[in-house]
C-alpha cells in the first residue's frame, strides 16, 4: 500500500463526506438559496433591458458572466474561509498529527470546494432556463465549452483561495484580504457591464486576473456568435483564455504546496489555543 | 507498506532530551531541559503556568522547532520525523469546534484510515472503531453530531483520536481539564491499560497533583524553563525537609511544627506537656505540599533544600 496514494483516497472520501454533510446543513442550504434567489431577482428585474447595439437582453448577457464570477468567488472565498477557520479550530492540526495527514486534508478541500460549485450552478441555471428565453445559444458545443471553462477556471482560482486562507492572520481578516479584492476584481471584470465601459488601464488590470477570462469563456459558451462584437477586439479569444487560465493554474500548482507547507509547519496546539481565546474575546 | 516501525533498539529510551533551549526573541522559555522517558513508562510533567510545559511537549511532538539542544523521540529528531515516525506517535489535542458536522464514528473511521499502511503483525493499526468508542465511553453518542457533544464527551473523543493509531509514544497536554470525576476515573483506567497492556510510553502534563500521583511512574517538575525535580511522588516528597506537619494546642495556644520524623517529636511533646496537649494532628506532606515548596523555592531563585515553613501562632 502506497501511503501517499492511500492518503489521497482518504482525502477524496473526506471531501465527499464534507460535501454530503454540507448539503444536509440548513446553513449551507440557506447560502445556496440566497445566491440563487439574489441572482435570479437581479436578472428578473432587468429582463426587458436591452444591451445597447446588440439586440441581446440583459439576462442573456449577464447570466454567463455572473456564473463566471460566482465560480471564481466560490472557489476563492470558500477555501480561504475554510482554511483560515480550520487552522484556528484545530482541524488542520489533527491532520498534521497523522502520517500523510496534510496530503489527505488538502485533497479533501480541493474535492469539497469543487463539488460545492454544482449546487450553486444548479440553483441558478435550472430556474434561468425556465424563466428566460435564449439562455443557451450554442447547444451541445456550448455545454462542452462550459465544462472546460469550469475545469480550467477551477484549476486557476482554487489554489488562490488556498493561498489566501494560508497567509491571512485570522478568520476575521479573510474579508479584507479575500472578499475585498475579489469583489473589486469582479466589478472591473465585465460581469455586470461590458469591460469597454471602463478606462483602458482598468481593462488591462482586469485582464491579468482569471475572473475576466472565466466570464469571457462562459459568454463564448452561452451567447450567439453575433454577440462577439461586445467583446474586446470583437473576438472570444479562446486561445488566450486557455493560456491565461493555464498560466494561473501552473502558478497555483507551484506556489500553493509551498505556502501550505509553510503554514502547516507553524501549526501547534498553543496556536489553536490562542485562536480560541481570541475568538472568545471577539464574542464578548 | 511503510518502513518497519519497530526499528528502535530495545532498551533505548522513548524520549531523550539534552540541553533543550527555547527562546522567543529576548524571552527564554526553556533554559536547558534534560529529560528521559523510558519505554513503557508514564511520566508526568508538572509546573506552574508559563513554566514551559506546553512548549516542551510541542517540541517533542514535532510541532515546534527548539532553539538549541538535542531531542530524540522514538530514536528520531521530531523536527525531522517523517510519516513513518508520525504513525508511531499519538497526540491528544484540545479540540474546540472542529468537525462539528461529523459524528465521532465517522471521524474516527476517517482519521484512523491514515494508519492502515503502518500496521505490523504485532501492532495492528488502527484500533477498531467500535472498541475505541466503547473504551472511551462514547458508544451511546457515536452517531451524534460532534457539535452537539458536551465538553467532557469532546475530551473523550480527543483521547480516542489521539490513540487511534495504537501509538508507541503518547503525548497528552492537560488531558483531564474539564472532565467530571467519573470521566476522569475512566480516563485514568485507560492510561493504565495503555501503559500496561500496550506498553505505550506516555508523557502528560496536568495541574491536578492527585492525578499525577495516581498515574505517573515518575514526576518531573518544570520551573522557570528547567527541570527542578525528577522522581516518584514518594521520592519527591522525601526530598522536602520536614516532610510532616504536627499541629497541637497547649493551654489554649495553637502550634504547628514541621519535622522529618514526627514520632520522636510527638513522644517528646507528651513527655514535656503531658495532658495539657490537645487537638493533636500529624499530617504527612503530600505531593501538593512538595510541589508548592519546590516551585516557591525555585521561583524565588533559592537553590537550597526546600523546607516546610515552621510557624507558631
Amino acid at each position: 500500500m502506497n501511503p501517499t496514494r492511500h492518503a489521497v483516497s482518504l482525502g477524496l472520501r473526506r471531501g465527499w463526506t464534507e460535501f454530503v454533510l454540507s448539503l444536509r446543513s440548513p446553513q449551507d442550504q440557506g447560502f445556496y438559496l440566497f445566491m440563487g434567489v439574489g441572482t435570479l431577482a437581479y436578472l428578473w428585474f432587468n429582463r426587458d433591458t436591452e444591451l445597447e447595439g446588440t439586440g441581446l437582453l440583459l439576462p442573456t448577457f449577464a447570466l454567463p458572466s455572473i456564473l463566471g464570477a460566482l465560480i471564481a468567488f466560490g472557489v476563492v472565498i470558500g477555501p480561504a474561509y475554510a482554511l483560515a477557520m480550520e487552522r484556528e479550530d484545530g482541524t488542520l492540526l489533527r491532520h498534521k498529527a497523522l502520517p500523510h495527514g496534510m496530503q489527505g486534508y488538502v485533497t479533501g478541500q480541493l474535492l469539497y470546494h469543487s463539488l460545492g460549485l454544482l449546487p450553486l450552478l444548479l440553483v441558478i441555471l435550472v430556474p434561468s432556463f425556465l424563466l428566460f428565453d435564449d439562455v443557451m445559444s450554442n447547444g451541445a458545443a456550448g455545454w462542452a465549452t462550459v465544462a472546460w471553462v469550469l475545469v480550467l477556471g477551477l484549476l486557476a482560482t482554487l489554489p488562490l483561495g488556498m493561498i489566501i486562507g494560508s497567509v491571512v492572520p485570522s478568520v476575521q481578516k479573510v474579508g479584507t484580504w479575500g472578499m475585498l479584492p475579489i469583489i473589486t476584481l469582479s466589478a472591473i471584470s465585465g460581469i455586470f457591464f461590458p469591460i469597454q465601459a471602463m478606462w483602458g488601464w482598468l481593462q488591462a488590470v482586469a485582464q491579468v486576473f482569471p475572473i475576466y477570462w472565466i466570464g469571457l469563456g462562459m459568454r463564448s459558451a452561452f451567447l450567439p456568435d453575433a454577440a462577439v462584437t461586445v467583446e474586446l477586439g470583437d473576438s472570444w479569444r479562446t486561445g488566450t483564455t486557455v493560456l491565461v487560465l493555464a498560466a494561473w493554474a501552473v502558478f497555483g500548482m507551484l506556489v500553493t504546496p509551498r505556502v501550505l507547507r509553510r503554514m502547516a509547519r507553524r501549526q501547534s496546539g498553543s496556536q489553536v489555543q490562542q485562536a480560541k481565546e481570541a475568538a472568545l474575546q471577539w464574542v464578548r | 507498506m511503510g518502513p518497519d516501525p519497530e526499528h528502535s533498539a530495545a532498551g533505548e529510551p522513548a524520549i531523550s532530551v539534552r540541553g533543550l533551549q527555547m527562546t522567543y526573541g529576548e524571552h527564554a522559555v526553556l533554559t536547558g531541559v534534560d529529560l528521559d522517558v523510558h519505554a513503557g513508562e508514564v511520566v508526568c510533567l508538572l509546573g506552574p503556568n508559563g513554566a514551559g510545559k506546553t512548549t516542551t511537549i510541542e517540541i517533542l511532538e514535532g510541532f515546534r522547532l527548539p532553539s538549541a539542544g538535542e531531542v530524540r523521540v522514538l530514536g528520531e529528531n521530531p523536527a525531522e520525523g517523517g510519516d513513518a515516525w508520525r504513525a508511531r506517535v499519538g497526540v491528544v489535542l484540545q479540540s474546540w469546534r472542529d468537525h462539528a458536522r461529523w459524528t465521532p464514528r465517522r471521524l474516527l473511521e476517517q482519521l484512523g484510515g491514515y494508519f492502515t499502511p503502518y500496521a505490523t503483525a504485532d501492532r495492528p493499526r488502527p484500533y477498531e472503531v467500535d472498541w475505541l468508542l466503547r473504551t472511551v465511553g462514547l458508544t451511546e453518542n457515536a452517531d451524534r453530531k460532534i457539535g452537539t457533544l458536551s465538553g467532557g464527551q469532546r475530551r473523550r473523543l480527543d483521547v480516542a483520536v489521539g490513540i487511534i493509531g495504537r501509538p508507541e509514544m503518547l503525548f497528552l497536554d492537560e488531558p483531564t481539564a474539564g472532565l467530571d470525576p467519573q470521566a476522569r476515573r475512566d480516563f485514568h483506567d485507560l492510561v493504565h491499560r495503555l501503559a500496561d497492556l500496550e506498553g505505550t510510553s506516555i508523557l502528560l502534563t496536568t495541574h491536578d497533583l492527585a492525578e499525577a500521583e495516581r498515574l505517573a511512574d515518575r514526576i518531573l517538575i518544570l520551573v522557570n524553563g528547567r527541570i527542578v525535580a525528577d522522581g516518584s511522588a514518594d521520592a519527591l516528597t522525601r526530598q522536602v525537609a520536614g516532610s510532616a506537619e504536627v499541629r497541637w494546642a497547649c493551654d489554649g495556644e495553637r502550634f504547628v511544627h514541621a519535622t522529618a520524623d514526627p514520632t520522636p517529636f510527638v513522644r517528646e511533646l507528651f513527655r514535656q506537656h503531658g495532658d495539657r496537649v490537645t487537638d493533636l494532628e500529624v499530617r504527612r506532606a503530600n505531593l501538593e505540599d512538595t510541589y508548592i515548596a519546590m516551585v516557591q523555592r525555585f521561583e524565588s531563585g533559592d537553590r537550597t533544600a526546600p523546607q516546610l515553613a515552621e510557624v507558631s501562632r
